[in-house]
């Protein structure tokens, strides 16, 4: 039975060699050579594109697409884990409910709810209208870094919530009983049992949302005014603009370095986590 | 569960036969690529009923962006608009068709002055689809001087309400005009200049765009901004009477968009049917009315002065001569492009 | 007593955050006037805008056709592939297995940007196929991430009791393995479909043709201005998309698995 059932994989395993590795080894194919590849005549290897990455404008490009994540993954992490600890903490009729709440604005399409913090944030948008209506002085946020990274949390705060309610809510009740029957307040309860537990779901959690963060155009392009450049914005621009396939390719292959680097830092971090039960564990 | 998956399963089936028998019908679709607001939309529909060629039609932000696709490969279009400049780098590279004239007896309605221009000179590839010129839109109640000079752009006044277009030849153009260069400058010493005032420009811009001049503009969102003529017409005929169009003294940059054919088209002879349908005299007065730019159509331009010769005094609809004479039209820059990408991409990520 | 209530405020603080974009444009979509500052009386225009604007049926109508597609197809690979892969011994099943992972780890503009660069290579035309792989490529890791799991936590003698008792192996499987297994296929499907419907950087690289989604064209649109009948697709949206949870909410009210 287990030898015939392994074949079942096998299809799939020549899927995954067609349309998984080998678009990645043909990027990297176009990182390393120069010329037009329509006439691989004119091909030769070269390191250049990676070299031209090392310029003082690409590198700013890089850390401010990671200090902008940063920022927003540090913020969803203090906004998101109380939301998460609250909602584990209701009663459970109201749980179900406030968790699909919290849940359905994620299911409308990522870029109507970009597109909604452009309605608001602009200058003669809601924001500032309703702050003329109180006679406050208006806010100029957008287009900007500030934009940018609202945007950023607001649409990814659920993905930072739902990990870390997951594992809160498979907290053993028994556990934290006998914590306060041995004299324990709430307080000393979260900080030794608690937060060490949930750990699990926030590597969970800062990775969906540290991920996506670094690594998008679109909310620094519509809540950016195309003058915050983030490294997803300078691939996409290789290859729509510029036209410079080797460069896009290169600056693709050193993001998807830094991202599994930072994730293997992670995963580091937490120990218990075995990758296939961290990431079931948030749906 | 089972029942609603045996459900699903027969639509899903139902919806593939459709679709399937839907390829079957071999209904010649024409793949339009073209800027965005650039057609009145129901011309296109007219067109599907009067010639039952269904129409596809795809919207690109840039002459950049549309070569890029273009160079890509794996795409089919019949029918395209670049610019001027980019005309002339497709012709060098070989990858437009010849138009066949014989299937566009309209084509006798564009004006003499259109043809045969330095980007064509026999006039073989191209028919021309709008023309014009680029300059400032500035909203009259928040700028009281006048506008003669690019310098209003780098006016620390203004900061944080000037709009600058996500373009690199037009913000680049514009830069290297108000040093007194040539557009179509190749010199390294130049180009830096020009890419040196833009960085500096740059914490004066609220940003960079494209399409969403026309909206911020209307809603006071900025107070100046680099656009071409049309978006002035477009402001012009959605009733606002204060933001005005203006061509600075030191020059700027005149433009020709043009319908071109690429070989990687496989419906000629529909693409120059339509091609012969937007150049008749009623389509292209309903056209133009609509993009808001002026029209090379002979025709539809004496239907314009009937219906609005007001506009014929805007700047932005009909440039005088005198304007004319300081503009420049974009030629192709070769190996210098290179300079120029490398310049946008420090002037933008910085 | 005191701790209640600020937890209370915060949650209803949060959800304000959450909410307060999406209820911004559902105002402005029964707006008469199209600009941001004024309200020029209330109508229902957008609403027949959009169902009239042939470009957003289009994206509506390939939207889903794509996302039901795919969902279906990367389901089925996806499944038989998670069988498979629990079957396979301990190396094998490894590297299998970061493979498999790549498209989930990977940002999705390299994703796009690899499967655009195959399908060039072989001189492809960009379509509706090249869309439909690209979406299945990216589900078929999350159905396999679904299903991986119930496998393990399924006793692994059932199966081999079943074939004792005589079943043959496809018997046993239908009527033993899948049954099992269905919670994680239908979260699986569920979570496919989802990001199918979400998808904008991996569809925006590998379509053309005409073929066009929800995401890519809000994105052109978003552009041109805050246009009303995208304001009113938000509303329509919202309203389709709570219905939907709250049935299935419902459905699975004993069982509390779709939503832990």
């Amino acid at each position: 039975m287990k030898n015939r059932a392994k074949l079942l994989a096998y299809p799939y395993i020549v899927w995954m060699a067609i349309f998984i590795v080998i678009p990645l080894l043909l990027v990297f194919f176009y990182s390393i050579t120069s010329g037009n590849i329509y006439e691989p005549s004119s091909l030769s290897f070269t390191l250049e594109h990676y070299s031209k990455f090392f310029d003082m404008l690409y590198l700013n490009v890089i850390w401010k697409s990671f200090r902008l994540a940063i920022i927003s993954t540090v913020l969803c992490l203090v906004l998101g884990y109380p939301v998460a600890y609250i909602i584990s903490k209701s009663k459970q009729k109201h749980r179900s409910l406030l968790l699909l709440f919290f849940l359905l604005p994620i299911w409308m399409n990522f870029l109507l709810r970009t597109y909604a913090w452009m309605a608001i944030l602009s200058p003669n948008g809601f924001l500032n209208k309703a702050l003329e209506f109180f006679g406050l002085p208006p806010i100029e946020i957008m287009p900007g870094q500030t934009a940018v990274v609202l945007g950023m949390i607001y649409n990814f705060l659920p993905f930072m919530v739902l990990p870390i309610y997951t594992v809160l809510s498979k907290i053993d009740k028994n556990v934290l009983e006998a914590a306060a029957d041995l004299g324990a307040n709430s307080f000393i309860t979260f900080i030794k049992i608690i937060l060490p537990l949930s750990v699990p779901g926030i590597v969970t959690g800062i990775t969906m949302v540290f991920m996506p963060a670094v690594s998008t155009f679109v909310i620094s392009r519509l809540l950016g005014g195309g003058k915050e450049l983030l490294i997803g914005n300078l691939i996409e621009q290789q290859f729509t603009i510029y036209r410079d396939w080797h460069f896009g390719s290169a600056l693709s292959i050193i993001l998807m370095i830094m991202i599994l680097v930072s994730m293997a830092i992670m995963s580091k971090v937490d120990n218990n986590n075995n990758d296939d039960e961290g990431r079931t564990a948030m749906w | 569960m089972k029942k609603v998956i045996i459900v699903v399963f027969t639509i899903v089936t139902a919806i593939m036969f459709m679709m399937l028998s839907g390829c079957g019908k071999d209904k010649v679709v024409l793949n339009v690529y073209n800027w965005a607001e650039y057609i009145d939309k129901s011309l296109i529909t007219k067109f599907e009923k009067e010639t039952g060629i269904k129409v596809n039609y795809e919207l690109y932000e840039t002459n950049e962006h549309m070569m890029a696709k273009l160079e890509a490969g794996g795409t089919n279009y019949d029918l395209i608009f670049p610019s001027d400049y980019l005309i002339e780098e497709m012709i060098k590279k070989d990858m437009l068709q010849k138009i066949d004239f014989d299937n566009i007896p309209n084509f006798k309605y564009i004006d003499d002055r259109f043809k045969n221009l330095d980007y064509d000179p026999n006039n073989e590839y191209t028919v021309p689809y709008f023309w014009g010129t680029l300059g400032i839109l500035y909203n009259t109640e928040m700028v009281k001087e006048p506008v003669t000079s690019w310098d209003i752009l780098w006016d620390e006044k203004y900061a944080g309400k000037i709009l600058m277009l996500d373009s690199m030849r037009d913000t680049i153009g514009v830069a290297l005009k108000r040093l007194g260069y040539s557009v179509n400058s190749t010199d390294p010493k130049e180009i830096e200049e020009a890419k040196k005032s833009l960085i500096e420009q740059k914490k004066l811009v609220n940003g960079y765009y494209v399409d969403e001049i026309v909206d911020m503009m209307i809603n006071g969102d900025a107070a100046l901004a680099l656009d071409w003529s049309g978006p002035a017409m477009d402001i012009y005929w959605q009733g606002v009477e204060y933001i005005k169009y203006a061509v600075p003294e030191e020059g700027s940059n005149l433009w020709f968009d043009c319908m071109v054919i690429p070989k990687t088209s496989r419906n000629k002879k529909e693409a120059e049917m339509f091609i012969n349908f937007l150049l008749d005299p009623e389509n292209a007065y309903q056209n133009s009315e609509f993009v808001g730019y002026t029209s090379p159509n002979k025709v539809a331009l004496e239907m314009m002065k009937a219906e609005n010769p007001e506009v014929f005094d805007m700047p932005a609809y009909m440039p005088s001569e005198e304007i004319l004479s300081r503009c420049e039209v974009f030629k192709d820059l070769g190996s210098a492009k290179e300079l120029y990408n490398q310049a946008w991409m420090e002037i933008t990520a910085q | 007593m005191v701790g209640r209530t600020i937890k209370r405020i915060y949650i209803g603080i949060i959800f304000l955050f959450l909410y307060a974009p999406i209820l911004v444009l559902i105002i402005y979509s029964f707006n008469e006037s199209k600009s941001r500052g004024h309200w020029g009386g209330f109508t229902l225009k957008w609403y027949g805008e959009l169902f009239r604007d042939p470009d957003i049926i289009k994206a509506l109508y390939y939207t889903f056709i794509v996302a039901l597609l795919s969902s279906l197809i990367s389901t089925v690979i996806g499944t038989f592939a998670a069988i498979g892969i629990h079957n396979m011994g301990l190396f094998g099943k490894k590297i299998v297995l970061n493979i498999n992972y790549l498209p989930v780890l990977n940002p999705d503009i390299v994703t796009g940007v690899a499967l655009m660069t195959l399908f060039v290579s072989v001189n492809m035309r960009l379509g509706f196929l090249t869309m439909l792989i690209s979406h299945v490529m990216f589900n078929i890791p999350y159905v396999i991430l679904s299903v991986l799991p119930k496998l393990r936590q399924m006793n692994r003698h059932m199966a081999e009791a079943a074939l004792d008792l005589g079943a043959t192996p496809f018997y046993a499987m239908r009527k033993v393995v899948i049954p099992e297994i269905m919670p994680g296929v239908v979260t699986g499907a569920l979570m496919a479909f989802t990001l199918s419907v979400d998808d904008f950087v991996i569809s925006f690289f590998n379509t053309g043709s005409g073929v066009t989604n929800l995401s890519i064209v809000i994105y052109s649109m978003a552009r041109r201005g805050i246009k009303p009948s995208i304001n009113a697709l938000s509303t329509i949206m919202l309203l389709t998309v709570a219905v939907l949870l709250l049935v299935i909410n419902k459905r699975t009210a004993k069982g509390d698995e779709l939503i832990p």
